[in-house]
């Protein structure tokens, strides 16, 4: 809490010295699902179509899956294009998490898309992207 | 010193699936910023967060700069047997935080 | 920062001539907190205390109320017992007349005030993790109630400064408060919407800081924002302001920790 505050107010501005490009962002997705397809569909991304400021954006991520340890979903991996880094969350589940569905609070440096691939028991990949428009705040500290 | 808040039903029936509300005090300081004289600010940020139940992994988030300050992360799990829902939090500059949640599981 | 200021310049210029059409005080009727300009999404924040980032605060300053301190070696709570019931509206009566100073004080200056009579303990820095927590602490036992802060006789003309600061134009661009959260509030400045500038929520968790922050604070950024020439934290203006705003915000309860953009 008050991170700014312990730095001093007004000393902290924030740059953007680098951002990821799409192609380092297929570059993070093979990273993690090697040379397997990805298959749009299955999973569900819900994000604010319009968000209210780029340092907290609400996110939720589920796949309908009957979590069984027969047929469960390993994993969410959450990407970027446009943040200065392409990864953003990995969720790893088991049978044990009765439903693969999470959420957490994200940041995007800007208006962009973002993409969740869900990883199942069987080793099929599946994704869905959300793009959101980041407004900017008006009457900022260091502005 | 971190504070956490984490929510889990007191109470569940066995096989039911519950939601875990958890929230930290942290600064994700993303290591893409720098003050106003030119100095990056470096990178501080929870890297991993684990939910074990009665000892046995059931979650856990790899985290990167682009989660917001304070992370907050909502999951579910199955009630399967009364116990110990124990969360740790692990980052840069050796931050370590726990926090834990007792269920009876009818 | 650079692609923004020329933005806010030409958002700020239409205000500044939206301004020759003023629009005067808000009707008691037609005050909203800035709950009510939070997005959907803000607002589940703000409601769920598991969710609200303002809670972390509310709990460190639960157990700082419970420390001992400063050489007295005395916690708030040997004094005062359980904020639950002895804090309760305390927040919606400040900024509050201190005999001793003949002048109003805030929250966190009443907070610090105790430190250095009761507890014999140096004061907390405006802005610090404990000030805050402390204060957001505080102010929490009075979620809910409605703000009542004294006017008339001694404060009087506190109040009467804090209002003539509203409705002074300042700064190199020449806006007064009430420009835009009189007469245009509910239009869009950038990207959010001109609240009414009602001090519901205090100290509040700002999405654009990633953390607590005090009245004050925000103050200091409108001023800021205006091209004005700021005011040291404490200072008697910024209470003034404060003790204006709360009074223009009589009645509506208190939400502390709210969550804003």
């Amino acid at each position: 809490m008050g991170a700014a505050a312990g730095l001093g107010l007004g000393a902290v501005i924030t740059v953007v010295p680098v951002h990821a490009t799409p192609k380092e962002m297929e570059d993070a997705v093979r990273k993690v699902v090697g040379s397997a397809p990805v298959t749009k569909g299955r999973v569900k991304l819900e994000l604010p179509p319009l968000s209210e400021n780029g340092n907290t954006v609400p996110l939720t991520v589920s796949i309908e899956s009957p979590m069984t340890a027969a047929d469960h979903v390993r994993a969410i991996h959450v990407f970027t294009e446009l943040n200065p880094q392409p990864d953003v969350v990995s969720f790893r589940f088991g049978p044990r998490a009765g439903h693969a569905r999470v959420s957490t609070r994200i940041r995007l440096a800007n208006t962009q898309t973002v993409t969740a691939i869900g990883e199942l028991s069987d080793g099929s990949f599946w994704s869905a992207t959300a793009a959101v428009v980041v407004t900017l705040a008006a009457c900022l500290e260091d502005a | 010193m971190a504070n956490a808040l984490v929510n889990v039903p007191a109470r569940a029936r066995r096989g039911e699936i519950i939601e875990v509300k958890t929230l930290i005090s942290h600064p994700m300081e993303t290591g893409y910023r720098r003050t106003q004289l030119g100095a990056r600010i470096p990178r501080d940020i929870i890297r991993l967060f684990v939910c074990t139940y009665n000892g046995t992994e059931v979650f856990r988030a790899e985290l990167h700069p682009a989660i917001a300050a304070n992370p907050f992360v909502v999951f579910s799990t199955v009630a399967t047997e009364s116990g110990t829902l124990a969360f740790q939090w692990t980052g840069d500059n050796g931050f370590s935080a726990t926090e834990s949640a007792t269920i009876t599981v009818e | 920062m650079s692609g923004r200021a020329p933005h806010l310049l030409a958002a700020l210029s239409v205000i500044a001539l939206a301004g020759a059409t003023f629009a005067g005080e808000i009707p008691m009727t037609e005050r909203r907190s800035g709950y009510d300009f939070l997005s959907r999404e803000t607002r589940a924040m703000q409601d769920d205390d598991t969710a609200n980032p303002g809670m972390l605060a509310v709990l460190e300053g639960g157990a700082l109320w419970a420390r001992k301190t400063g050489a007295a070696g005395r916690a708030c709570a040997d004094c005062h017992g359980d904020a639950g019931a002895s804090m309760k509206g305390v927040a919606a009566r400040y900024p509050a007349f201190d005999a001793t100073l003949k002048r109003p004080v805030n929250l966190e200056q009443r907070i610090n005030r105790c430190r250095a009579d009761r507890q014999q303990a140096p004061p907390l820095a405006y802005e610090s993790r404990e000030l805050l927590a402390l204060t957001a602490y505080v102010a929490r036992q009075s979620r809910g109630l409605p703000i009542d802060v004294a006017f008339g006789g001694r404060t009087q003309p506190f109040l009467d400064n804090g209002r003539a600061a509203f409705y002074r134009r300042q700064g190199q661009l020449n806006l007064a408060c009430s420009q835009c959260h009189d007469d245009n509030w509910g239009r869009r400045l950038a990207g959010n919407v001109i609240p009414q500038a009602h001090p519901t929520g205090y100290p509040v968790y700002r999405l654009e800081w990633q953390g607590l922050g005090s009245l004050q604070r925000r103050l200091r950024n409108c001023l800021v924002g205006i091209r004005a020439e700021s005011y040291e934290y404490g200072a008697p203006e910024l209470v003034e302001l404060e003790l204006f705003l709360m009074w223009r915000a009589r009645g509506m309860a208190i939400e502390t920790p709210g969550v804003r953009p």
